[in-house]
């Protein structure tokens, strides 16, 4: 069994379940986005805001935002502790990329919420 | 038990080695012959990777590209939704402007293969084509498939 202080469920059963749920979260929120503005050629503000005003679509959003960090961090993981040998590469590395993740999640909700 | 098989395949890039972090069956067998005097080949730089090989280390690729490029997704997330001032700004950032467009191209073709080659490792976690035959297969279909997208991405995108 994969076990590590670094990884995110603390077994790999877990880090590789939590990668296939966050992965179909965003496989869904990804084909709906880009659906969409395929299929609304003439965008204007208005409509834009007004999608991402809706309590559903920030819901969705949220939680493709979330799927997003544990997806990143679970890839970006597994990626650093296999070509980072070197402890203190691979931990500050890790660092910049946990707190990357982060500033994402939170710059994502101040969006959504537009604070 | 199949997903204890399935998390192999993303450590197929790793020699051969036992590591505390990373036990396997047989690993102190292939401790001892990798200690022993017989010659090794871990260069990589000579070694042929088959198609699936491939596939898989684009697949991370991919995935440390679109992590990079979520400052851009944020971004004009962030201004579009921000006034109408904003979203024009982006909106005419991606009409006009070359380097916005070659971003937009390549993100959108890191997702097209990443996206692919994800559903190829969800059809695997079902059990379907997990053969050395329907590998070989699925990253051929993956590579064909990935490509389309990326054309039809940049007729998009132009």
């Amino acid at each position: 069994m994969v076990t590590n202080i670094t990884n995110l469920g603390r077994s790999g059963l877990s880090d590789w379940l939590l990668q296939r749920a966050s992965a179909i979260v965003l496989a869904l929120y990804s084909l709906f986005l880009v659906g969409y503005l395929l299929f609304s050629p003439g965008l204007d503000y208005a409509a834009w805001s007004g999608l991402f005003a809706q309590a559903w679509m920030r819901i969705f959003s949220l939680l493709a935002f979330v799927s997003l960090a544990a997806h990143a961090w679970v890839g970006l993981w597994t990626v650093t502790t296999d070509y980072l040998k070197p402890t203190g590469i691979r931990v500050a590395a890790q660092s910049i990329i946990i707190l990357a993740i982060f500033v994402f999640l939170v710059w994502g909700i101040q969006v959504l919420w537009g604070a | 038990m199949a997903a204890s098989v399935l998390i192999a395949p993303s450590r197929n890039h790793r020699p051969l080695r036992g590591t505390p972090s990373c036990p396997a069956a047989g690993q102190e067998s292939v401790y001892r012959a990798v200690n022993s005097k017989r010659p090794v080949n871990l260069d990589l730089s000579t070694i042929q990777f088959p198609l699936p090989a491939l596939t898989s280390i684009v697949h991370r690729i991919t995935g440390v590209i679109l992590f990079i490029g979520l400052i851009f997704g944020f971004w004009a997330l962030d201004a579009s939704l921000s006034s109408p001032e904003g979203f024009a700004s982006v909106k005419d950032a991606l009409a006009t402007n070359f380097l916005a467009k070659l971003i937009a191209w390549g993100l959108l073709s890191a997702l097209a293969f990443h996206f692919v080659a994800g559903i190829k490792h969800l059809l695997m976690d079902i059990d379907i084509g997990v053969t050395l035959e329907g590998g070989i297969k699925k990253a051929q279909i993956t590579v064909v498939v990935s490509a389309v997208l990326i054309i039809l991405a940049g007729v998009w995108v132009w």
